[in-house]
């Protein structure tokens, strides 16, 4: 694989002319270039995000307290799908190694088949990024609260105890009084948070649903709930503990407030529950770059899966197009390697 | 097919089935490396994270990443984008660059941030 580079060959011969002192190609110096380019772009976009992060200090969100889901469970996975995603996109890498080394056995079949696996690997990749984004933009179930003192929370459990239905107590244009609304009549859960945030509560659980109906919400209790303070307020610290009945009776307090944005879900170009306003800005961008670039790839890939198919590089005698399109592969998944370190680890 | 206006390297690259099974073993050896060392890093992650973890312990575990991240990068570089076969001044002029300048931009922007951190908590964000 090392060919003409590991040849002993005297300086005249090799600057001369004719000849690439390098003994690479046009093609494969050129992509070399450009990805020295995109590397020096990404790392520009790390160390600004490592500007702001450590400008702000404490506040700044916790990699594995904000991004423990996994699609279709509930509960607690710290840092669990993003692994997964991490050991996909080297998995694909390694799958284009293979591609690339059964090119240079001109293994047209072998290229093929390595090349289609690492194809359906960007795709999982680029559809479990874009199942991050939807749900760091929806936002967990409990979002941040803020608490009587001013200070904001964040809130873990074990469990958000589910809502069984509403109870109609005052009618609306659409709802009569005692009639008892399941998850048949409407998202109990979509509703609820709507109505919180926008501060549509009474005290003694009521919240005002979209038709001017009022009712009481029966919901059952959640399972380990415990809250953070993320952002200092007059009575608690940066990193206080508040657990047990007490987190309970705070939260609902201010769910059931009537006040505004208590409580907030999900982030936005506005604000966002994790922390703040930069870090959501950070994470789109960035993470959006980074898709962007694996995106193109994919294309790329199916592009010279087109090509290999049609049998061009085989008569061409080399498959120098599959490894160019493979450094560009194994950029993507090392930028990724950097940014899965400093946006969720570190 | 050999044309005589360019040279064509890539015609000359091709090794052979035996060679091809040493190639493919040191593959998997660096991808069990990988999983490894990202199979490492998330459990560190998850049992000491940023969240219960402070001060000198903390410094430490970053640092760790750090290290095994650039371990990472460069079993990538230098076998899956087969930098490693290259010669000796394409290796160089690829990577020397690249890291005098990001290793500057990191100092300087992280001090930056530590100065103006301090700005913001003694004026006021």
């Amino acid at each position: 694989m090392a060919g003409h580079a590991s040849e002993h060959i005297d300086t005249k011969t090799l600057w001369g002319g004719k000849e690439s002192p390098f003994r690479v190609s046009y093609g494969k110096l050129m992509m070399w270039f450009f990805l020295v380019s995109d590397a020096l772009t990404f790392g520009g976009f790390l160390v600004a995000y490592g500007f702001s992060r450590h400008a702000y200090g404490g506040e700044w969100p916790i990699g594995e307290e904000t991004f423990h889901s996994l699609p279709f469970l509930e509960g607690n996975y710290p840092l669990m799908y993003v692994a997964f995603m991490t050991f996909l996109l080297i998995v694909s890498s390694v799958t284009m190694v293979l591609s690339v080394e059964a090119g240079h056995r001109m293994d047209k079949k072998g290229v093929i088949k390595w090349l289609v696996a690492t194809i359906i690997g960007g795709l999982i990749f680029v559809g479990s990024q874009a199942w991050e984004w939807s749900h760091f933009i929806h936002g967990s179930k409990f979002g941040k609260v803020e608490l009587a003192d001013g200070s904001k929370a964040i809130v873990h459990a074990k469990e958000f105890g589910e809502i069984q239905n509403f109870t109609v107590q005052t009618a609306g244009h659409h709802y009569k009084v005692g009639q008892v609304l399941t998850n048949k009549d409407m998202d109990l859960m979509h509703e609820f948070q709507h109505a919180v945030e926008a501060g549509h509560t009474m005290g003694d659980k009521m919240i005002k649903l979209h038709d001017g109906s009022i009712a009481k919400v029966s919901k059952k209790d959640d399972v380990g709930m415990y809250l953070v303070v993320k952002e200092a307020g007059s009575k608690y610290q940066l990193r206080d503990k508040i657990e047990g009945v007490d987190a309970s009776k705070q939260y609902y307090d201010a769910v059931y407030s009537g006040e505004s944005q208590r409580i907030i879900y999900g982030a936005n170009m506005h604000r966002n529950e994790y922390g703040p306003k930069q870090y959501a800005n950070y994470f789109f961008f960035i993470t959006g770059f980074h898709g962007f670039h694996v995106s193109i790839g994919i294309i790329i890939n199916i592009i010279v899966l087109i090509g290999c198919i049609k049998g061009t590089y085989h008569a061409r005698g080399h498959y120098e197009m599959v490894e160019k399109a493979g450094l560009y592969w194994h950029f993507v998944d090392l930028v990724w390697v950097f940014v899965f370190t400093f946006f969720y680890l570190v | 097919m050999e044309r005589d206006d360019i040279i064509e390297y890539s015609l000359h690259t091709h090794h052979s089935e035996e060679e091809g099974a040493k190639i493919r073993k040191k593959i998997y050896f660096v991808t069990f490396l990988l999983s490894a060392i990202t199979a490492v890093e998330v459990g560190v992650g998850i049992f000491w994270g940023r969240g219960n973890v402070t001060g000198f312990a903390w410094t430490t575990i970053k640092w760790f990443y750090i290290v095994l991240t650039i371990i990472k990068a460069a079993y990538i570089v230098m076998v899956f984008m087969h930098l490693g076969d290259e010669r000796k001044n394409l290796k160089l002029m690829i990577l020397v660059p690249y890291l005098i300048f990001i290793i500057y931009v990191i100092f300087i922007c992280l001090t930056e941030a530590m100065h103006v951190g301090d700005a913001w908590s003694t004026y006021g964000v």
